[in-house]
């Protein structure tokens, strides 16, 4: 058999190859149980991963990304999506080391009202972790093309455009990225123009060596294009992300866990905190999934990432709500 | 309608009874087609029902003045918006609420749900 300990293709001379990157994924897997379904990797649950061994304890850097919570929706899905986002922020506070920091990947409200937003605020107030970095989902920008979401949620950012922006801690690079503005009749999210130039420029003095987190409300990878589930642009945004040794893109949009690794880019997609919904085609349609009450908050969850400076990839790592 | 019944037909008067009936006959024709084509602008309904993100029909053909209302019978919100801005665009429709619209000039109309464009529909209002 042979060795493989070494770089076989080392395509953009950033001494990382495919292989190698698998490797350094296996330290983020500290505990994640990956497996292969249908060309995807699936993350299992911190309740798993505290089974196999718990997680890696000195980080340099660890945020916390939450999304999809909805607030507003009152179906037989979950009929109280208040509590089942404040249970989220219980499991923040009881963390033994809070994050330094929360992402919301988008759909903060259900139908854009203010006084969802203003429950969703409400809420937020409670968590211990006071830095919340958002983009819009498509709840979030319904009936006023997001101005009611930009008012309220860019307050700490220098936004540009529609709502993006980037910023950096610890060495990371992080990039928030609107694509749920603008869609065409027939399409899926996209990015436009204006977003990917910013997009470029905004990436072009970094370094291949710094490690860059990406996060925008629906996928920025083609899950399924039949129900939505895709950027029509995003292969342009991922273009400019290509010469960088370690890129995680986190999207919410499709309320379950799913990752894929591609070369150096790591893609995943969280659980909401309100409701999920089906997988990929295995239902009519992709609305709120109804599950057993017992089963609801099992299917509900947060998303943790941590980062150790000299290691390549960043550790995500799932936990669901029950 | 009243129709005389003790009038004896004579050649003279048959001839002016039949001609009488066949005027009545028609001008009750005229006046329940009038009513009829009125009653039918009223409450012809045009609905297009919002259910699985898809617009069902997808394709609805109506005259142009009738009214045509969608109602969303899904869990998620949906919009109605006309591909190119040719009439007026719906609010974000909860659960079974409703959107109506009048039916302007004759042609093909585009639109879809700007929340899942994949949800895409079609009318064609003909004159």
């Amino acid at each position: 058999m042979k060795d493989h300990n070494h770089i076989l293709h080392n395509v953009d001379q950033d001494g990382i190859d495919r292989r190698g990157f698998l490797k350094c994924m296996a330290w983020a897997g500290t505990g994640v149980l990956w497996t292969v379904s249908g060309g995807v990797l699936v993350s299992k649950t911190l309740a798993q991963i505290a089974k196999a061994g718990g997680l890696p304890t000195a980080t340099d850097l660890s945020f916390l990304q939450i999304s999809d919570s909805h607030i507003g929706f009152s179906k037989d899905a979950n009929k109280d999506v208040t509590e089942t986002f404040r249970i989220a922020l219980d499991r923040i506070n009881a963390m033994r080391t809070p994050p330094s920091f929360l992402i919301h990947t988008g759909d903060i409200t259900q139908l854009s009202r203010p006084e969802e937003f203003d429950t969703f605020d409400q809420l937020v107030k409670s968590c211990r972790t006071k830095d919340v970095f958002y983009v819009p989902g498509e709840h979030d920008v319904l009936n006023d093309g997001g101005k009611l979401y930009r008012d309220r949620y860019l307050k700490t950012v220098d936004a540009k455009g529609s709502g993006w922006y980037s910023f950096n801690k610890n060495g990371v690079h992080f990039v928030g990225l609107v694509n749920v503005l603008n869609l065409e009749a027939g399409g899926l999210g996209q990015l436009g123009d204006d977003q990917l130039q910013w997009l470029e420029a905004d990436l072009k003095g970094l370094g291949a060596d710094t490690p860059i987190v990406v996060f925008a409300h629906i996928p920025l990878w083609t899950v399924y294009p039949q129900w939505g589930w895709g950027t029509s642009d995003s292969e342009r945004a991922l273009g400019f992300l290509k010469r960088f040794g370690s890129v995680t893109v986190l999207n919410g949009h499709i309320h379950q866990v799913l990752q894929k690794v591609e070369g150096n880019i790591t893609f995943h997609t969280a659980m909401s905190t309100a409701f999920p919904q089906p997988a990929p085609g295995t239902a009519p349609s992709p609305g709120p999934m109804k599950v057993p009450a017992e089963k609801l908050r099992s299917m509900l969850g947060l998303t943790s990432v941590q980062y150790k400076q000299g290691n390549t990839a960043l550790a995500v790592v799932d936990s669901n709500l029950s | 309608m009243n129709i005389p019944t003790m009038i004896t037909l004579t050649p003279k008067n048959r001839l002016a009874a039949l001609l009488f009936g066949l005027i009545s006959l028609n001008l009750l024709l005229v006046v329940r087609a009038n009513e009829m084509a009125i009653t039918s602008v009223i409450t012809k309904e045009n609905k297009i029902e919002i259910k699985d993100f898809m617009f069902n029909p997808p394709t609805i053909t109506v005259k142009s003045g009738e009214k045509i209302t969608w109602i969303n019978r899904d869990e998620e919100p949906h919009t109605v918006v006309s591909v190119g801005k040719k009439f007026q665009k719906s609010s974000a429709l909860d659960t079974d609420q409703q959107f109506t619209i009048t039916a302007g000039a004759p042609g093909t109309y585009e639109y879809f749900c700007s929340v899942h464009p994949k949800m895409t529909g079609t009318i064609i209002v003909e004159k």
